[in-house]
Protein backbone atom coordinates (compact mmCIF):
# COMPACT_ATOMS: atom_id res chain seq x y z
CA UNK A 1 0.00 0.00 0.00
CA UNK A 2 1.31 3.66 -0.59
CA UNK A 3 1.96 5.81 1.94
CA UNK A 4 -0.43 8.31 2.63
CA UNK A 5 0.95 9.98 5.86
CA UNK A 6 4.41 10.36 5.16
CA UNK A 7 4.83 12.84 8.32
CA UNK A 8 3.34 10.88 11.29
CA UNK A 9 4.01 7.08 9.93
CA UNK A 10 6.40 6.63 13.49
CA UNK A 11 4.12 8.76 15.94
CA UNK A 12 2.28 7.03 18.42
CA UNK A 13 -0.93 8.06 20.15
CA UNK A 14 1.18 8.19 23.31
CA UNK A 15 3.85 10.47 21.66
CA UNK A 16 6.75 8.28 22.91
CA UNK A 17 9.72 9.21 20.61
CA UNK A 18 10.80 7.08 17.90
CA UNK A 19 14.57 5.92 18.13
CA UNK A 20 17.06 5.02 15.89
CA UNK A 21 16.23 1.32 15.75
CA UNK A 22 12.45 1.85 15.42
CA UNK A 23 13.09 4.60 12.71
CA UNK A 24 15.10 2.44 10.71
CA UNK A 25 12.71 -0.69 11.23
CA UNK A 26 10.55 1.25 9.26
CA UNK A 27 12.38 2.37 6.57
CA UNK A 28 14.33 5.19 7.72
CA UNK A 29 17.24 6.85 6.26
CA UNK A 30 16.18 5.33 2.95
CA UNK A 31 15.48 8.28 1.97
CA UNK A 32 19.10 9.52 2.39
CA UNK A 33 20.15 6.47 0.75
CA UNK A 34 18.19 7.36 -2.00
CA UNK A 35 18.98 10.64 -2.43
CA UNK A 36 22.93 10.00 -2.54
CA UNK A 37 22.84 7.60 -5.04
CA UNK A 38 21.73 10.95 -7.40
CA UNK A 39 23.01 13.95 -8.55
CA UNK A 40 22.14 17.03 -6.32
CA UNK A 41 20.27 18.78 -9.17
CA UNK A 42 18.28 15.84 -9.55
CA UNK A 43 17.20 16.09 -6.70
CA UNK A 44 16.60 19.31 -6.73
CA UNK A 45 14.61 18.78 -9.66
CA UNK A 46 12.35 16.29 -8.46
CA UNK A 47 11.79 18.41 -5.36
CA UNK A 48 10.77 21.47 -7.46
CA UNK A 49 8.57 19.23 -9.81
CA UNK A 50 7.12 17.69 -6.29
CA UNK A 51 5.10 21.48 -6.09
CA UNK A 52 6.33 21.34 -2.14
CA UNK A 53 5.65 24.94 -0.29
CA UNK A 54 7.11 26.05 2.41
CA UNK A 55 4.90 25.30 5.62
CA UNK A 56 6.35 27.96 7.70
CA UNK A 57 2.99 30.19 7.09
CA UNK A 58 3.75 31.82 3.56
CA UNK A 59 3.72 28.39 1.40
CA UNK A 60 6.73 29.76 -0.85
CA UNK A 61 7.36 26.76 -3.29
CA UNK A 62 10.80 25.38 -1.51
CA UNK A 63 12.07 24.39 -4.76
CA UNK A 64 12.35 27.35 -6.07
CA UNK A 65 13.53 29.20 -3.01
CA UNK A 66 16.34 26.49 -3.01
CA UNK A 67 16.83 27.67 -6.63
CA UNK A 68 18.66 30.74 -6.23
CA UNK A 69 21.24 29.58 -4.07
CA UNK A 70 24.49 29.23 -5.95
CA UNK A 71 26.34 26.17 -6.65
CA UNK A 72 28.99 24.44 -7.78
CA UNK A 73 31.41 27.25 -9.75
CA UNK A 74 28.64 30.05 -9.02
CA UNK A 75 29.41 29.77 -5.26
CA UNK A 76 32.30 31.10 -4.06
CA UNK A 77 34.17 28.94 -1.09
CA UNK A 78 32.90 28.78 2.01
CA UNK A 79 30.41 27.46 4.30
CA UNK A 80 26.51 27.27 3.13
CA UNK A 81 24.02 26.85 5.19
CA UNK A 82 20.54 25.15 5.78
CA UNK A 83 18.97 25.87 9.08
CA UNK A 84 15.62 24.69 10.14
CA UNK A 85 13.12 27.11 11.99
CA UNK A 86 11.80 25.04 14.59
CA UNK A 87 11.17 28.33 16.93
CA UNK A 88 7.40 27.74 16.69
CA UNK A 89 6.03 30.70 18.19
CA UNK A 90 2.69 31.98 16.43
CA UNK A 91 -0.28 31.88 18.46
CA UNK A 92 -2.84 29.08 18.13
CA UNK A 93 -0.01 26.81 16.22
CA UNK A 94 0.98 23.68 17.89
CA UNK A 95 2.41 21.38 14.88
CA UNK A 96 6.00 21.50 14.36
CA UNK A 97 6.17 20.15 18.55
CA UNK A 98 4.29 17.07 17.42
CA UNK A 99 6.83 16.26 14.61
CA UNK A 100 9.81 17.54 16.52
CA UNK A 101 9.15 15.32 19.90
CA UNK A 102 7.76 11.86 18.11
CA UNK A 103 9.96 11.47 15.70
CA UNK A 104 13.55 13.21 15.40
CA UNK A 105 15.11 11.42 13.04
CA UNK A 106 12.68 12.20 10.54
CA UNK A 107 13.35 16.13 10.87
CA UNK A 108 17.52 15.49 10.45
CA UNK A 109 16.84 12.44 7.54
CA UNK A 110 15.16 15.29 5.84
CA UNK A 111 17.83 18.07 6.45
CA UNK A 112 20.58 15.82 5.24
CA UNK A 113 19.01 15.18 2.21
CA UNK A 114 17.94 18.85 2.30
CA UNK A 115 21.69 19.97 2.95
CA UNK A 116 23.27 17.27 0.17
CA UNK A 117 20.81 19.06 -2.66
CA UNK A 118 22.08 22.57 -1.58
CA UNK A 119 25.35 21.26 -1.06
CA UNK A 120 25.17 22.43 2.37
CA UNK A 121 27.94 21.59 4.70
CA UNK A 122 26.60 22.82 7.67
CA UNK A 123 23.54 22.64 9.20
CA UNK A 124 21.34 24.70 12.11
CA UNK A 125 18.40 23.56 14.22
CA UNK A 126 17.29 26.37 15.55
CA UNK A 127 14.61 25.58 18.36
CA UNK A 128 13.13 27.61 20.52
CA UNK A 129 13.69 27.44 24.06
CA UNK A 130 10.90 25.94 26.20
CA UNK A 131 11.13 22.53 23.74
CA UNK A 132 13.84 21.03 25.95
CA UNK A 133 12.73 17.63 25.22
CA UNK A 134 12.50 18.05 21.95
CA UNK A 135 16.12 19.63 22.29
CA UNK A 136 17.60 16.70 23.76
CA UNK A 137 15.69 14.49 21.42
CA UNK A 138 17.46 15.98 18.68
CA UNK A 139 21.04 16.02 20.42
CA UNK A 140 20.76 12.70 20.91
CA UNK A 141 19.23 11.49 17.46
CA UNK A 142 22.65 13.65 15.63
CA UNK A 143 24.82 12.14 18.13
CA UNK A 144 23.34 8.37 17.09
CA UNK A 145 23.91 9.77 13.20
CA UNK A 146 27.22 9.67 13.63
CA UNK A 147 27.76 6.61 15.08
CA UNK A 148 26.00 5.69 11.94
CA UNK A 149 27.67 7.23 9.31
CA UNK A 150 24.65 9.25 8.78
CA UNK A 151 26.25 12.84 9.63
CA UNK A 152 30.37 14.12 9.52
CA UNK A 153 32.96 13.52 7.27
CA UNK A 154 32.34 11.23 4.80
CA UNK A 155 28.80 10.27 5.19
CA UNK A 156 28.07 6.69 3.78
CA UNK A 157 31.23 6.28 1.99
CA UNK A 158 29.94 9.00 -0.77
CA UNK A 159 32.40 12.02 0.44
CA UNK A 160 30.06 14.50 1.13
CA UNK A 161 30.61 16.20 4.13
CA UNK A 162 27.80 17.85 6.98
CA UNK A 163 27.70 19.13 10.31
CA UNK A 164 24.75 19.38 12.31
CA UNK A 165 24.34 21.71 15.32
CA UNK A 166 21.44 21.95 17.51
CA UNK A 167 20.81 26.12 18.74
CA UNK A 168 18.21 26.33 21.31
CA UNK A 169 17.32 30.26 21.74
CA UNK A 170 16.56 32.62 24.19
CA UNK A 171 12.78 33.65 23.90
CA UNK A 172 10.92 36.11 21.70
CA UNK A 173 8.53 35.21 18.53
CA UNK A 174 10.81 37.51 16.17
CA UNK A 175 13.42 35.16 16.44
CA UNK A 176 10.96 32.85 13.91
CA UNK A 177 11.25 35.33 10.80
CA UNK A 178 13.77 33.89 9.03
CA UNK A 179 16.12 37.23 8.44
CA UNK A 180 16.02 37.68 12.67
CA UNK A 181 16.66 34.37 13.11
CA UNK A 182 19.71 34.82 10.91
CA UNK A 183 20.72 37.47 13.48
CA UNK A 184 19.99 35.71 16.19
CA UNK A 185 21.55 32.92 15.00
CA UNK A 186 24.52 35.36 14.65
CA UNK A 187 24.83 36.00 18.32
CA UNK A 188 22.94 39.66 17.68
CA UNK A 189 19.57 41.09 18.89
CA UNK A 190 17.04 39.43 16.39
CA UNK A 191 15.92 42.11 14.23
CA UNK A 192 15.01 41.31 10.86
CA UNK A 193 17.08 42.03 7.50
CA UNK A 194 16.30 44.18 4.61
CA UNK A 195 15.84 42.16 1.62
CA UNK A 196 17.65 42.12 -0.79
CA UNK A 197 20.33 40.74 -0.07
CA UNK A 198 18.39 37.37 0.40
CA UNK A 199 19.65 35.22 2.44
CA UNK A 200 19.73 32.32 -0.11
CA UNK A 201 22.88 34.92 -1.85
CA UNK A 202 24.12 36.48 1.69
CA UNK A 203 22.23 34.77 5.30
CA UNK A 204 24.12 33.58 7.85
CA UNK A 205 28.00 35.34 8.66
CA UNK A 206 27.03 36.38 4.59
CA UNK A 207 27.07 33.41 3.22
CA UNK A 208 24.29 31.29 0.93
CA UNK A 209 21.54 30.08 3.67
CA UNK A 210 18.66 28.62 3.36
CA UNK A 211 15.80 28.55 6.28
CA UNK A 212 12.84 26.34 5.85
CA UNK A 213 10.32 25.11 8.38
CA UNK A 214 10.59 22.09 10.63
CA UNK A 215 7.12 20.28 8.42
CA UNK A 216 8.80 21.08 4.89
CA UNK A 217 12.06 19.99 5.59
CA UNK A 218 10.06 16.40 7.25
CA UNK A 219 9.06 15.85 3.31
CA UNK A 220 11.74 16.40 1.13
CA UNK A 221 13.60 12.89 2.15
CA UNK A 222 9.77 11.19 1.32
CA UNK A 223 9.42 12.90 -1.73
CA UNK A 224 12.99 12.23 -2.90
CA UNK A 225 12.73 8.55 -1.87
CA UNK A 226 9.14 8.32 -3.25
CA UNK A 227 8.96 10.44 -6.30
CA UNK A 228 7.35 13.87 -7.71
CA UNK A 229 4.12 12.20 -8.78
CA UNK A 230 3.60 10.20 -5.32
CA UNK A 231 3.84 13.43 -3.58
CA UNK A 232 1.37 15.21 -6.12
CA UNK A 233 -1.51 12.40 -5.70
CA UNK A 234 -1.79 12.78 -1.69
CA UNK A 235 -3.46 16.69 -2.22
CA UNK A 236 -7.02 16.81 -3.02
CA UNK A 237 -6.46 20.02 -4.79
CA UNK A 238 -3.84 21.30 -6.68
CA UNK A 239 -1.37 21.46 -3.83
CA UNK A 240 0.53 18.79 -3.30
CA UNK A 241 1.09 16.39 -0.50
CA UNK A 242 -0.28 16.36 3.24
CA UNK A 243 -0.99 18.77 5.51
CA UNK A 244 -0.65 18.86 9.77
CA UNK A 245 -3.96 20.03 10.37
CA UNK A 246 -4.86 21.69 13.72
CA UNK A 247 -7.92 22.46 15.61
CA UNK A 248 -7.84 24.55 19.35
CA UNK A 249 -10.56 26.53 20.77
CA UNK A 250 -13.83 25.19 22.15
CA UNK A 251 -14.30 21.91 20.19
CA UNK A 252 -14.88 18.55 21.63
CA UNK A 253 -11.63 17.06 20.65
CA UNK A 254 -8.49 19.83 20.19
CA UNK A 255 -5.70 18.33 18.03
CA UNK A 256 -3.44 18.14 15.26
CA UNK A 257 -3.56 15.65 12.24
CA UNK A 258 -1.89 14.49 9.22
CA UNK A 259 -4.66 14.88 6.18
CA UNK A 260 -4.32 15.23 2.79
CA UNK A 261 -3.60 18.77 1.98
CA UNK A 262 -7.17 20.63 0.50
CA UNK A 263 -9.19 18.48 3.18
CA UNK A 264 -12.08 20.89 3.54
CA UNK A 265 -12.44 23.04 6.70
CA UNK A 266 -15.48 21.39 8.02
CA UNK A 267 -14.34 17.86 7.83
CA UNK A 268 -11.48 19.01 9.54
CA UNK A 269 -13.20 20.85 12.64
CA UNK A 270 -16.30 18.24 12.83
CA UNK A 271 -14.61 15.09 12.08
CA UNK A 272 -11.50 15.63 13.14
CA UNK A 273 -11.48 17.86 16.00
CA UNK A 274 -15.36 16.62 16.53
CA UNK A 275 -17.40 19.73 16.17
CA UNK A 276 -17.91 21.91 18.94
CA UNK A 277 -18.35 21.67 22.67
CA UNK A 278 -21.79 21.41 23.86
CA UNK A 279 -23.68 25.14 24.21
CA UNK A 280 -21.08 26.32 22.09
CA UNK A 281 -21.52 27.26 18.57
CA UNK A 282 -19.25 28.31 15.41
CA UNK A 283 -18.32 32.25 14.84
CA UNK A 284 -15.51 32.41 13.25
CA UNK A 285 -11.94 31.16 12.66
CA UNK A 286 -8.85 31.71 11.91
CA UNK A 287 -7.22 29.53 9.21
CA UNK A 288 -3.30 29.26 10.12
CA UNK A 289 -2.21 31.01 13.71
CA UNK A 290 -2.73 34.31 15.24
CA UNK A 291 -1.84 36.02 12.12
CA UNK A 292 -4.43 35.45 9.70
CA UNK A 293 -7.42 36.89 8.69
CA UNK A 294 -11.14 35.68 10.16
CA UNK A 295 -13.17 33.15 8.32
CA UNK A 296 -16.92 32.40 9.24
CA UNK A 297 -19.47 29.70 8.52
CA UNK A 298 -19.50 30.68 4.69
CA UNK A 299 -16.27 29.31 4.20
CA UNK A 300 -16.57 25.74 6.03
CA UNK A 301 -16.66 23.65 2.78
CA UNK A 302 -13.46 25.59 1.82
CA UNK A 303 -10.70 23.50 0.84
CA UNK A 304 -8.03 24.14 3.37
CA UNK A 305 -5.51 24.76 0.92
CA UNK A 306 -2.81 27.84 0.06
CA UNK A 307 -5.00 29.39 -3.23
CA UNK A 308 -8.61 28.26 -1.86
CA UNK A 309 -7.68 30.02 2.03
CA UNK A 310 -5.83 33.42 -0.06
CA UNK A 311 -8.98 33.29 -2.53
CA UNK A 312 -11.16 34.13 0.61
CA UNK A 313 -9.23 36.50 1.86
CA UNK A 314 -7.33 35.01 4.72
CA UNK A 315 -4.50 32.49 4.65
CA UNK A 316 -3.79 28.88 5.38
CA UNK A 317 -0.70 30.21 7.42
CA UNK A 318 0.43 27.46 9.32
CA UNK A 319 -3.08 25.28 9.28
CA UNK A 320 -3.80 25.42 12.58
CA UNK A 321 -7.27 26.60 13.02
CA UNK A 322 -8.22 28.63 16.22
CA UNK A 323 -11.96 28.41 17.02
CA UNK A 324 -14.01 31.86 18.02
CA UNK A 325 -16.98 30.19 19.49
CA UNK A 326 -20.36 32.29 20.73
CA UNK A 327 -19.82 32.90 23.55
CA UNK A 328 -16.28 34.55 23.65
CA UNK A 329 -15.76 38.12 22.93
CA UNK A 330 -14.25 39.11 19.49
CA UNK A 331 -13.32 42.27 20.72
CA UNK A 332 -11.62 40.69 23.87
CA UNK A 333 -9.98 37.88 21.22
CA UNK A 334 -8.28 40.75 19.18
CA UNK A 335 -7.23 42.48 22.10
CA UNK A 336 -5.40 39.26 22.91
CA UNK A 337 -3.80 38.77 19.51
CA UNK A 338 -2.87 42.29 19.17
CA UNK A 339 -1.57 42.87 22.73
CA UNK A 340 0.80 39.91 21.59
CA UNK A 341 1.72 41.41 18.81
CA UNK A 342 2.60 44.53 20.58
CA UNK A 343 4.71 42.81 23.67
CA UNK A 344 6.50 40.87 20.44
CA UNK A 345 7.91 44.10 18.46
CA UNK A 346 11.26 43.90 18.39
CA UNK A 347 11.06 47.19 18.27
CA UNK A 348 13.19 47.99 15.08
CA UNK A 349 11.06 50.95 12.91
CA UNK A 350 8.18 53.11 14.00
CA UNK A 351 5.06 51.77 12.78
CA UNK A 352 5.15 48.56 13.97
CA UNK A 353 6.90 49.73 17.66
CA UNK A 354 4.52 52.47 18.17
CA UNK A 355 1.85 51.59 16.09
CA UNK A 356 0.74 48.11 17.81
CA UNK A 357 0.73 49.43 21.48
CA UNK A 358 -1.67 52.05 20.52
CA UNK A 359 -3.49 49.82 18.47
CA UNK A 360 -3.57 47.68 21.75
CA UNK A 361 -4.77 50.70 24.10
CA UNK A 362 -7.48 51.32 21.76
CA UNK A 363 -9.34 47.60 21.87
CA UNK A 364 -8.15 48.08 25.39
CA UNK A 365 -10.16 51.16 26.03
CA UNK A 366 -12.97 49.66 23.73
CA UNK A 367 -13.34 46.24 25.53
CA UNK A 368 -13.63 47.79 29.04
CA UNK A 369 -16.05 50.48 28.60
CA UNK A 370 -14.10 53.66 27.37
CA UNK A 371 -14.32 53.69 23.51
CA UNK A 372 -15.40 56.60 21.57
CA UNK A 373 -17.41 55.89 18.30
CA UNK A 374 -14.21 57.64 16.69
CA UNK A 375 -11.70 55.01 18.10
CA UNK A 376 -13.46 52.85 15.19
CA UNK A 377 -11.77 55.38 12.70
CA UNK A 378 -8.55 55.38 14.54
CA UNK A 379 -8.36 51.49 14.57
CA UNK A 380 -9.37 51.42 11.02
CA UNK A 381 -6.81 53.78 10.16
CA UNK A 382 -3.82 51.88 11.90
CA UNK A 383 -5.23 48.85 9.68
CA UNK A 384 -4.84 50.29 7.02
CA UNK A 385 -1.05 51.82 7.48
CA UNK A 386 0.62 49.28 9.52
CA UNK A 387 -1.01 46.72 7.82
CA UNK A 388 0.33 47.28 4.72
CA UNK A 389 2.93 45.31 3.41
CA UNK A 390 6.23 47.57 2.75
CA UNK A 391 5.40 50.07 5.79
CA UNK A 392 7.12 48.36 8.19
CA UNK A 393 10.33 46.70 7.93
CA UNK A 394 8.87 42.97 8.24
CA UNK A 395 5.56 40.69 8.41
CA UNK A 396 5.08 40.96 11.83
CA UNK A 397 2.91 43.93 12.07
CA UNK A 398 0.77 43.54 8.91
CA UNK A 399 0.35 39.84 10.60
CA UNK A 400 -1.19 41.56 13.81
CA UNK A 401 -3.66 43.58 11.49
CA UNK A 402 -5.17 40.80 9.93
CA UNK A 403 -7.60 39.27 12.87
CA UNK A 404 -8.31 42.74 13.87
CA UNK A 405 -9.05 44.00 10.14
CA UNK A 406 -11.70 40.59 9.43
CA UNK A 407 -12.56 41.17 12.74
CA UNK A 408 -14.04 44.83 12.04
CA UNK A 409 -15.21 43.34 8.90
CA UNK A 410 -17.26 40.37 10.07
CA UNK A 411 -18.01 41.23 13.74
CA UNK A 412 -18.90 44.95 14.06
CA UNK A 413 -21.81 44.21 15.95
CA UNK A 414 -18.95 43.21 18.62
CA UNK A 415 -17.83 46.28 18.49
CA UNK A 416 -20.94 48.61 18.78
CA UNK A 417 -22.18 46.30 21.50
CA UNK A 418 -19.02 47.44 23.66
CA UNK A 419 -19.26 51.19 22.48
CA UNK A 420 -22.63 51.22 23.15
CA UNK A 421 -21.99 49.39 27.00
CA UNK A 422 -23.77 46.30 26.38
CA UNK A 423 -21.07 43.31 25.38
CA UNK A 424 -23.25 39.85 26.12
CA UNK A 425 -19.84 38.31 26.56
CA UNK A 426 -18.06 40.73 29.22
CA UNK A 427 -21.36 41.10 31.11
CA UNK A 428 -21.49 37.33 32.67
CA UNK A 429 -20.40 35.63 29.79
CA UNK A 430 -17.14 34.22 29.46
CA UNK A 431 -14.88 37.10 28.84
CA UNK B 1 40.74 47.20 28.65
CA UNK B 2 44.26 45.18 29.67
CA UNK B 3 44.91 41.85 29.10
CA UNK B 4 45.55 41.52 33.44
CA UNK B 5 42.39 43.13 33.97
CA UNK B 6 40.21 41.38 31.41
CA UNK B 7 41.42 38.13 32.74
CA UNK B 8 40.72 39.00 36.26
CA UNK B 9 37.30 39.54 34.92
CA UNK B 10 36.69 36.11 33.52
CA UNK B 11 37.61 34.82 36.54
CA UNK B 12 34.39 35.63 38.18
CA UNK B 13 33.11 32.44 35.42
CA UNK B 14 33.89 28.87 36.80
CA UNK B 15 35.97 26.33 34.65
CA UNK B 16 33.08 24.48 33.43
CA UNK B 17 31.01 27.65 32.18
CA UNK B 18 34.19 28.75 30.32
CA UNK B 19 34.50 25.00 28.69
CA UNK B 20 31.30 24.82 27.77
CA UNK B 21 31.08 28.46 26.23
CA UNK B 22 34.43 27.53 24.31
CA UNK B 23 33.06 24.11 22.98
CA UNK B 24 30.55 26.60 20.91
CA UNK B 25 33.30 29.11 20.36
CA UNK B 26 34.52 25.76 18.21
CA UNK B 27 32.33 25.68 15.57
CA UNK B 28 31.33 29.42 14.80
CA UNK B 29 33.45 32.02 13.07
CA UNK B 30 33.77 34.73 15.37
CA UNK B 31 33.37 34.60 19.11
CA UNK B 32 30.65 37.04 19.77
CA UNK B 33 28.44 34.44 17.68
CA UNK B 34 27.78 32.76 20.77
CA UNK B 35 26.57 35.56 22.78
CA UNK B 36 23.63 34.11 23.40
CA UNK B 37 24.55 30.80 23.77
CA UNK B 38 27.36 31.85 26.55
CA UNK B 39 24.43 34.03 28.29
CA UNK B 40 22.31 30.88 28.59
CA UNK B 41 25.41 28.72 29.73
CA UNK B 42 25.77 31.29 32.92
CA UNK B 43 22.16 31.14 33.79
CA UNK B 44 22.00 27.04 33.70
CA UNK B 45 24.77 27.17 36.03
CA UNK B 46 23.72 30.67 38.32
CA UNK B 47 20.04 30.82 37.86
CA UNK B 48 20.19 34.08 36.36
CA UNK B 49 22.83 36.47 34.80
CA UNK B 50 24.73 39.15 37.04
CA UNK B 51 26.52 42.66 36.28
CA UNK B 52 29.42 40.61 37.32
CA UNK B 53 28.82 37.33 35.12
CA UNK B 54 27.79 39.66 32.32
CA UNK B 55 31.17 41.50 32.25
CA UNK B 56 33.12 38.21 32.62
CA UNK B 57 31.45 36.67 29.62
CA UNK B 58 31.83 39.79 27.60
CA UNK B 59 35.61 39.83 28.20
CA UNK B 60 35.73 36.64 27.39
CA UNK B 61 33.94 36.93 23.99
CA UNK B 62 36.35 40.05 23.61
CA UNK B 63 33.06 42.49 23.14
CA UNK B 64 31.98 45.35 25.60
CA UNK B 65 29.67 44.67 28.22
CA UNK B 66 26.87 47.16 27.28
CA UNK B 67 27.20 45.69 23.55
CA UNK B 68 26.19 42.17 25.73
CA UNK B 69 23.47 43.82 27.51
CA UNK B 70 21.85 44.97 24.76
CA UNK B 71 21.70 41.62 23.55
CA UNK B 72 20.88 39.53 26.92
CA UNK B 73 18.15 42.34 27.74
CA UNK B 74 16.56 42.16 23.79
CA UNK B 75 15.69 38.26 24.63
CA UNK B 76 12.94 37.39 27.32
CA UNK B 77 14.10 33.72 28.39
CA UNK B 78 17.75 35.87 30.06
CA UNK B 79 17.46 36.84 33.70
CA UNK B 80 19.19 39.74 34.25
CA UNK B 81 17.66 39.63 37.72
CA UNK B 82 17.43 37.17 40.02
CA UNK B 83 14.39 34.90 40.01
CA UNK B 84 12.80 31.94 42.06
CA UNK B 85 14.27 28.40 41.93
CA UNK B 86 11.50 27.63 39.36
CA UNK B 87 10.38 29.69 36.90
CA UNK B 88 6.58 29.90 35.72
CA UNK B 89 5.70 30.62 32.09
CA UNK B 90 1.94 31.02 31.87
CA UNK B 91 0.96 30.97 28.14
CA UNK B 92 -1.64 33.96 27.68
CA UNK B 93 -1.91 33.65 23.82
CA UNK B 94 -5.04 33.01 21.78
CA UNK B 95 -6.12 29.48 22.82
CA UNK B 96 -5.44 29.52 26.39
CA UNK B 97 -7.00 33.12 26.74
CA UNK B 98 -10.37 31.68 25.08
CA UNK B 99 -9.42 28.73 27.53
CA UNK B 100 -9.46 30.79 30.65
CA UNK B 101 -5.93 31.52 31.59
CA UNK B 102 -6.52 35.23 32.68
CA UNK B 103 -8.75 33.08 35.80
CA UNK B 104 -5.72 31.02 35.81
CA UNK B 105 -3.50 34.03 36.41
CA UNK B 106 -5.89 34.98 38.85
CA UNK B 107 -5.75 31.95 41.02
CA UNK B 108 -1.95 31.81 40.91
CA UNK B 109 -1.66 35.49 41.94
CA UNK B 110 -3.86 34.78 45.38
CA UNK B 111 -2.65 31.93 45.86
CA UNK B 112 1.08 32.76 45.59
CA UNK B 113 1.39 36.45 46.07
CA UNK B 114 2.65 37.40 42.95
CA UNK B 115 1.62 39.26 39.99
CA UNK B 116 3.43 38.85 36.72
CA UNK B 117 7.33 39.28 36.98
CA UNK B 118 7.52 38.88 40.90
CA UNK B 119 9.31 36.64 42.98
CA UNK B 120 7.38 34.89 45.68
CA UNK B 121 8.95 35.91 49.22
CA UNK B 122 10.28 32.45 49.79
CA UNK B 123 11.54 32.16 45.92
CA UNK B 124 10.27 29.46 45.16
CA UNK B 125 8.63 30.54 42.45
CA UNK B 126 8.85 33.43 39.56
CA UNK B 127 5.91 34.07 37.31
CA UNK B 128 5.98 35.32 34.06
CA UNK B 129 3.89 34.95 30.94
CA UNK B 130 4.96 33.30 27.88
CA UNK B 131 3.76 32.96 24.13
CA UNK B 132 2.15 30.26 23.05
CA UNK B 133 3.25 26.97 24.04
CA UNK B 134 2.60 25.18 21.40
CA UNK B 135 0.57 23.00 23.22
CA UNK B 136 -2.82 24.50 22.40
CA UNK B 137 -4.54 21.38 21.86
CA UNK B 138 -4.04 21.20 25.86
CA UNK B 139 -5.03 24.47 26.23
CA UNK B 140 -4.75 26.07 29.40
CA UNK B 141 -1.11 25.27 30.02
CA UNK B 142 2.18 26.51 31.80
CA UNK B 143 5.72 25.68 32.38
CA UNK B 144 7.01 24.90 35.79
CA UNK B 145 10.83 24.39 35.24
CA UNK B 146 11.52 22.83 32.59
CA UNK B 147 8.35 20.79 32.98
CA UNK B 148 5.11 21.45 30.83
CA UNK B 149 1.40 20.67 32.31
CA UNK B 150 -1.33 20.85 30.42
CA UNK B 151 -5.15 21.11 30.60
CA UNK B 152 -5.18 23.52 33.76
CA UNK B 153 -7.93 24.03 35.84
CA UNK B 154 -7.60 26.18 39.18
CA UNK B 155 -7.50 22.96 41.21
CA UNK B 156 -4.86 21.02 39.15
CA UNK B 157 -2.78 24.67 39.50
CA UNK B 158 -2.91 24.70 42.79
CA UNK B 159 -1.79 21.22 43.19
CA UNK B 160 1.10 21.26 41.06
CA UNK B 161 2.53 24.49 43.03
CA UNK B 162 2.43 23.03 46.27
CA UNK B 163 -0.49 24.86 47.99
CA UNK B 164 -0.24 28.51 49.35
CA UNK B 165 3.07 30.11 49.91
CA UNK B 166 1.63 33.43 50.89
CA UNK B 167 3.31 34.07 54.68
C1 LIG C 1 6.95 37.45 12.72
C2 LIG C 1 7.18 36.17 12.01
C3 LIG C 1 7.35 34.99 12.74
C4 LIG C 1 7.59 33.78 12.09
N1 LIG C 1 7.73 32.65 12.84
C5 LIG C 1 7.99 31.47 12.22
C6 LIG C 1 8.18 30.28 12.97
O1 LIG C 1 8.13 30.26 14.21
N2 LIG C 1 8.44 29.13 12.30
C7 LIG C 1 8.54 29.10 10.93
O2 LIG C 1 8.80 28.05 10.36
N3 LIG C 1 8.35 30.21 10.20
C8 LIG C 1 8.10 31.39 10.81
N4 LIG C 1 7.95 32.52 10.04
C9 LIG C 1 8.14 32.43 8.59
C10 LIG C 1 9.63 32.52 8.25
O3 LIG C 1 9.99 33.87 8.08
C11 LIG C 1 9.99 31.80 6.96
O4 LIG C 1 9.15 32.25 5.96
C12 LIG C 1 9.87 30.31 7.06
O5 LIG C 1 10.63 29.78 8.11
C13 LIG C 1 10.32 29.71 5.74
O6 LIG C 1 10.14 28.33 5.78
P1 LIG C 1 9.23 27.59 4.71
O7 LIG C 1 9.58 28.15 3.35
O8 LIG C 1 9.63 26.17 4.87
O9 LIG C 1 7.82 27.85 5.08
C14 LIG C 1 7.68 33.74 10.67
C15 LIG C 1 7.50 34.91 9.96
C16 LIG C 1 7.26 36.12 10.60
C17 LIG C 1 7.07 37.35 9.79
S1 LIG D 1 7.54 45.26 11.82
FE1 LIG D 1 7.85 45.11 14.05
S2 LIG D 1 8.93 43.19 14.35
FE2 LIG D 1 9.15 43.73 12.15
S3 LIG D 1 11.06 44.95 12.03
FE3 LIG D 1 9.41 46.43 12.39
S4 LIG D 1 9.39 46.66 14.65
FE4 LIG D 1 10.50 44.78 14.21
S1 LIG E 1 -2.03 29.45 23.02
FE1 LIG E 1 -1.29 28.58 24.85
S2 LIG E 1 -0.21 26.88 24.12
FE2 LIG E 1 -0.81 27.82 22.27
Amino acid sequence: MSLTTPLTRNVRDDRRPTDMAAYEANGGYQGLRAALAQSPEDCLQVLKDSNLRGRGGAGFPTGMKWSFVPMGDKCSPGHKYLICNADEMEPGTFKDRLLLECDPHQLIEGMIVSAYTLQADVAYIFIRAEYHQATRLLQEAIAACHEKGYLGQDILGTGYQLEMHVHSSAGRYICGEETALISSLEGKRANPRAKPPFPQVSGLWGRPTIVNNVETLCNVHHIIERGAEWFKSLGLTEDAGTKLYGVSGRVKNPGCWELPMGTPVRQIIEEYAGGMEDGYNLKGFLPGGGSTDFLTEEHLDLAMDYDTIGKAGSRMGTGTMIILDDKTCPVGFVKNLVAFFARESCGFCTPCRDGLPWSAQVLDDIQNGRGQEEDMDTLARQVKFIGAIGNTHCALAPGAMEPLQSAMKYFPEAFENHLSGNCPHCNGGTH
Amino acid sequence: MSEANSMNLISALSQEELQAIDAEIAHVPYRDAVAIDALKIVQAHRGWVSDESLSAIAAHLHMSADELDGIATFYNLIYRRPVGDKVILLCNSISCWIKGCDNLQQRITEELGVELGETTSDNRYTLLPVTCLGACDKAPVMMVGDELHEDLCEESIIRILGGSTTP
